[in-house]
């Protein structure tokens, strides 16, 4: 996955997580659960369509690499 | 119309999921209904045949107004009636929603079994006798919720079940049907082998209300137009909309006037979020996101209002060591899959339910003049809405559940909240509510107490503190938990004894 690829991932979920949201508009380097105001159960349904999209495994230990669009899309473009 | 939580006063009918002639058992849901805040699902609170459909899809309704009428199958082994004695449904009489006559939180319904033929939502008759939408009605004042609640009460159409000649009444109710001016004939008896009492014949007169479409009876309470003096121009001489905005502009010094019933009953009547409705326009039933919000915001100005000038809370705070559940927590869920971990919420309420369980004085309801014991732990979880608000859906038997159950429960319940798919019996079988603000980032909410619960726990956000352990000084996570109660039910002792259950609990997140 190109990392263009994954940043689209992320904001395709963010869509359906957060409808009132528009992350097209969102920097790069925000945060997502603050900006997003998205709450731990949030965050989980996020993370869980992420690891299904991706086939990725995502630990507890990456949450804190997901928290923005760049980190996130860098993490999930990495091997 | 069921009262689908403590702050419900009316409600619009979206959906018929049965027809007349279906077999529907206790639990089936039967419609789904539009309330100031969100789309629920209504179940039915019987087993039997759906008899007639009463209330029309899109037709906004007073709560306790006759939806449908259902025939129980006579064979049930056990009466649901019966069965329902311990549920809150049969002890709501009781509540203090159920005799207040502007928020019968009473549903009644489920009460409503133990009576022969039952009718869907039935409630506290009274209930549209002082409301601006009864327009007309006489204002018979009579103490509402002292008639068994929730028996088959005659719809808008005349009653399509029960025997249809004779028609049986004492003199007593003769001559009080004249007075009133209500037809006997129309009126569906609920006495002893369908004779018609006293209350049927009030609720006749007081649920004879004037044909209007919703739009129309929106605009009518908006404008302060009283429909009960509007000539109705739709079919069958229905009020529409533009009678309404004519006879606005024809009689503006009525229009001045609350539509609403005379000082002296509102006053009778004493609580205040009745006597205060009077100039208010009507809420439910508005189209759009912007219309929601608005009217949750009043639902809940309405509710919280109430909580604080009638319960007398007193509040205790804990600050607890999370340290060994955040270390279970995440050695569980390194081995799991993202779809079967858990969040530390899953802890916190796994551990206030079985408080709730240990110091049950907690856990319940305050009626008339004293506690009643909730039937079981259904734990209330506030749920912020996006787009503003809040929801306070109940998870069933939540003491009953291990922490996997519950955190799979939390998530349906809070991905329903959000979608607006929420049944009723989650809306009104609360017995104590958790409101956990720590994804918001404070160290503490100290609550308001959602009436006529008598509890409301508090979690804040599990940050790193330095914490003294054992004579030595360390870094651990921590969480205010605090516990809103009201005095009238316990002391501030019962509510250090459940604090302490809860973080005594929280140090043995394997036995959760």
């Amino acid at each position: 996955m190109t990392p263009e690829q994954a940043r689209q991932m992320i904001k395709d979920i963010l869509r359906e997580i957060a409808p009132d949201c528009d992350p097209d508009t969102l920097p790069g380097d925000a945060d997502l659960r603050d900006s997003l105001e998205l709450d731990s159960l949030d965050f989980l349904n996020f993370v869980e369509e992420l690891a299904q999209r991706s086939g990725r495994r995502i630990d507890e230990d990456d949450y804190p690499k997901l928290a923005t669009l760049a980190s996130g899309a860098a993490f999930l473009a990495g091997s | 119309m069921p009262a689908l939580g403590a702050d419900m006063e009316q409600g619009t009918l979206v959906e018929w999921l049965v027809k007349p002639g279906d077999q529907i058992h206790k639990g089936d849901i039967i419609a789904v209904v539009d309330t100031d805040k969100s789309a629920i699902e209504v179940e039915s609170f019987h087993t039997g045949t759906v008899e007639a459909l009463i209330t029309p899809v899109g037709e906004t309704v007073p709560v306790g107004t006759v939806l449908a009428t259902i025939t129980e199958t006579e064979a049930e082994p056990a009466r649901p009636g019966a069965a329902e004695a311990g549920r809150p449904g049969a002890v709501e009489a009781g509540r203090p929603g159920a005799v207040e006559a502007g928020v019968p939180a009473a549903m009644g319904a489920p009460a409503a079994a133990a009576a022969g033929p039952a009718a869907m939502g039935a409630g506290p008759a009274a209930v549209e006798a002082g409301r601006p939408a009864a327009a007309g009605a006489p204002k018979g004042k009579r103490a509402p919720g002292k008639r068994a609640p929730g028996r088959a009460r005659p719809g808008r159409t005349p009653a399509p079940a029960g025997p249809a000649a004779p028609v049986h009444s004492t003199p007593l109710v003769r001559h009080e049907a004249g007075q009133l001016g209500v037809d006997l004939a129309a009126v569906h008896g609920t006495g002893r082998g369908g004779t018609i009492t006293r209350a049927d014949v009030e609720y006749a007169a007081a649920s004879r209300r004037v044909r209007a479409t919703p739009l129309a009876r929106r605009l009518a309470a908006e404008l302060g137009v009283d429909l009960g003096t509007v000539t109705g121009t739709g079919t069958g001489g229905a009020v529409r909309e533009a009678d309404v905005r004519r006879a606005a502009a024809a009689g503006a010094p009525a229009a001045q006037q609350p539509p609403a019933q005379p000082p002296a009953a509102a006053a009778a009547a004493g609580q205040a979020p009745h006597a205060g409705e009077a100039g208010r326009p009507a809420t439910a039933g508005r189209a759009g996101t912007a219309g929601r919000a608005e009217s949750m915001r009043q639902a809940i100005a309405r509710l919280m209002a109430r909580s604080k000038r009638e319960i007398p809370h007193y509040y205790v705070t804990n600050t607890v060591d999370m340290g060994t559940a955040m270390s279970w927590l995440r050695e569980r869920n390194r081995r799991l899959e993202v779809s079967q971990r858990l969040v530390p919420a899953a802890l916190l309420l796994r551990a206030t339910a079985l408080a709730a369980r240990q110091v049950p004085e907690l856990n319940g309801y305050w009626g008339e003049d004293h506690f009643v014991p909730g039937p079981a732990v259904h734990l209330g979880v506030a749920i912020s809405l996006r787009g503003g608000g809040l929801i306070t859906p109940a998870i069933h038997h939540a003491d009953d559940l291990a922490p996997g159950e519950l955190m799979a429960k939390l998530r349906d319940l809070v991905n329903r909240a959000r979608a607006g798919r929420l049944r009723s019996s989650e809306m009104t079988d609360a017995t104590i509510t958790v409101t956990n603000l720590g994804d918001q980032g404070v160290e503490s909410v100290t609550g308001v107490i959602y009436p006529p619960q008598v509890a409301l726990v508090g979690f804040g956000k599990i940050v790193e503190r330095p914490w003294a352990v054992n004579g030595l000084l360390g870094i651990r996570p921590v969480v205010v938990t605090t516990l809103a109660a009201d005095h009238r039910a316990t002391d501030g002792y019962t509510g250090g004894r459940f604090l302490t259950a809860i973080a005594q609990l929280l140090q043995r997140p394997e036995e959760l």
